[in-house]
């Protein structure tokens, strides 16, 4: 209890400390948000005007307390842009990048325990090479090529699949493939190395010795233990993954957070980016949270002090 | 084991190309990178001889790009992962050897920068610094830098306690010697490593940011840009992304070639 309290007072000061770097970083950059707001033909005294409206006009350490003090009332503030609450834009374009996110983070886990059962009986064999070999060649095409790949071949030419664009389940299928394959090939990789470690262990030995089946001495016996460290690395890859993300929505035209937040940033909407930034990292601290419980269930000689 | 060093060898193999490439690309490219030298300019030629892979919209030869474009990809590739091996190697040895509040503060700025998303990282970044060639070496170090800290973090922190250590300690030299001769070498197999795997890491990183048209900025031709330059005619010309997508991949590879093929036995590197 007291550890779970502990892990839950530094996530919130690592959200903090996100805050307050993102703020600094987009104070830096040399726009000015009132004048993007204002527009190309907008004159001093407009201008002067909605800088004193946005509260642009004070200094940005006091901007900044004031942004916290209404983030802890759960106030994310307005878009400059659209005069729209943030949360509500969020709100919105959440559930279209939870859901590819979530069915790529599927997609990537049925590779990787597929890959790494299938490829670790046969290390050293030709065919685990062959398998080393593509899954490298997978891993370092770049995501938005692969998309655009998949977007001619399978869109265009053969006309089985929406180009881009959100809507059905087969406007999600691209997308989700393009973005899970990659992380996919590379959890088979890890599942492969740390089950060919562990077949050799005494108690995998000694469930050959009492005779059970090779399936289940692979899945139940080595399994459990070769997917631990797998799981430390889902959890650390989720940032890694929306990265991913704001590339395949861009490609793919998906209505996601990773393409809002790309935008804000272009656009200097201040109240819009520092929404996006918190709620992703917010996601990450929150997924390696929960990491870090599931641990326990996993592997129960884990006492979590 | 036999499989890693044979990977090993291709990775050198198809690196040492690489490199003739970089280095001897204007000389052989058959055009002016920047000129349009097809006959009609209105629309992208497919390929054919002699605009072997084509030319674009602007009526550019697609191979004279490739060739010039090699340098200074390769160049962002190799500098920026020198920025986030300084960066990463320096925070990951000072956590791991002093231990204690040092290595409690440093790691808490590692969760930190942990939890950003990266890429957005580096799109802000990049437009407070305003784009240039040495704004993407550093934006691409600052903001990758965390996975070589905690790895190198984990090695000395074992390092640290292996009597050889003791024994400098003992001895009464310095942490900057102890640091410099004791730790530091050993931990250079698993620097070689990272490195590699970090330069097929900021090359796609590098790709990533051009094709958000925040990459190297123009005139200089990268192959992201490329990329980025295609999408409006990926169904018409298709070429036009498919051999820099093909030039990002082969880079690419190759590092990670070298990568797995140091680190043995086609186990994942870093992990």
């Amino acid at each position: 209890m007291r550890y779970l309290i502990g892990r839950l007072l530094w996530a919130l000061l690592i959200l903090v400390g996100t805050t307050a770097i993102t703020f600094a970083i987009v104070f830096l950059v040399p726009g000015d948000p009132a004048r993007v707001v204002a527009g190309p033909r907008a004159d001093a005294a407009t201008i002067a005007s909605i800088r004193r409206e946005l509260a642009l006009d004070l200094p940005v350490p006091v901007q900044y307390g004031r942004y916290v003090a209404r983030l802890v009332r759960g106030d994310l503030g307005r878009s400059y842009a659209t005069r729209e609450p943030v949360a509500e834009i969020l709100a919105r374009r959440l559930p279209s990048t939870a859901l590819l996110a979530a069915t790529g983070l599927g997609i990537a886990i049925v590779i990787g325990l597929a890959g790494g059962l299938v490829t670790a009986p046969l290390a050293g064999t030709w065919v685990d090479r062959a398998a080393l070999v593509s899954s490298l060649a997978l891993l370092s095409a770049p995501v938005f090529w692969l998309g655009m790949l998949a977007l001619y071949y399978v869109g265009y030419r053969w006309r089985l699949l929406p180009l881009g664009g959100a809507g059905d389940v087969r406007h999600l299928v691209l997308p989700a493939l393009v973005l899970g394959s990659g992380t996919g090939v590379y959890y088979a990789r890890l599942l492969h190395t740390n089950l060919v470690g562990v077949l050799g262990a005494d108690y995998v030995r000694a469930a050959r010795a009492r005779g059970a089946s090779e399936l289940r001495v692979v899945a139940v016996h080595a399994l459990r233990n070769a997917s631990l460290p797998l799981l430390t690395v889902i959890g650390l890859d989720f940032a890694a993954l929306l990265n991913g993300v704001v590339l395949t929505e861009t490609v793919f035209h998906w209505p996601g957070l990773g393409r809002l937040a790309f935008d804000a940033v272009l656009s200097l909407d201040v109240p819009v980016i520092m929404g996006t930034v918190l709620l992703s990292a917010f996601l990450v601290v929150a997924s390696n949270l929960a990491i870090d419980l599931l641990y326990r269930v996993v592997d129960p000689r884990i006492r979590l002090g | 084991m036999r499989g890693a060093r044979s990977l090993l060898r291709l990775g050198l193999a198809m690196g040492a190309f690489l490199v003739l490439v970089a280095v001897i690309g204007p000389t052989v490219a058959p055009y002016d990178p920047a000129a349009p030298v097809a006959p009609q300019l209105a629309e992208p030629l497919p390929p054919a001889a002699p605009f072997y892979l084509g030319t674009d919209d602007l009526g550019r030869d697609v191979l004279s790009r490739l060739l010039y474009g090699a340098r200074i990809s390769l160049l962002v590739g190799v500098v920026a992962m020198a920025v986030t091996m300084v960066i990463g190697t320096a925070i990951g040895l000072g956590a791991g050897y002093f231990g204690g509040g040092v290595d409690v503060v440093l790691m808490r700025i590692t969760d930190v920068m942990l939890a950003f998303p990266g890429l957005l990282l580096a799109v802000a970044l990049v437009a407070v610094l305003r784009p240039s060639v040495w704004t993407i070496f550093v934006v691409i170090g600052l903001v990758s830098w965390t996975g070589v800290a905690r790895v190198i973090r984990s090695e000395v922190l074992s390092l640290r306690e292996r009597d050889f250590v003791l024994a400098a300690r003992a001895l009464g030299a310095r942490h900057g010697r102890i640091l410099r001769r004791h730790v530091l070498v050993n931990v250079v197999p698993t620097i070689l490593v990272i490195a590699a795997l970090s330069t097929s890491g900021t090359i796609l990183l590098d790709a990533g940011l051009s094709f958000l048209g925040i990459g190297v900025p123009p005139p200089t031709s990268t192959w992201g840009r490329m990329i980025q330059e295609a999408t409006a005619y990926y169904r018409v010309a298709p070429w036009l992304m498919l051999f820099p997508g093909a030039a990002v991949l082969y880079a690419v590879l190759t590092f990670n070639f070298i990568a797995y093929g140091l680190a043995g036995d086609g186990r994942a590197p870093g992990a």
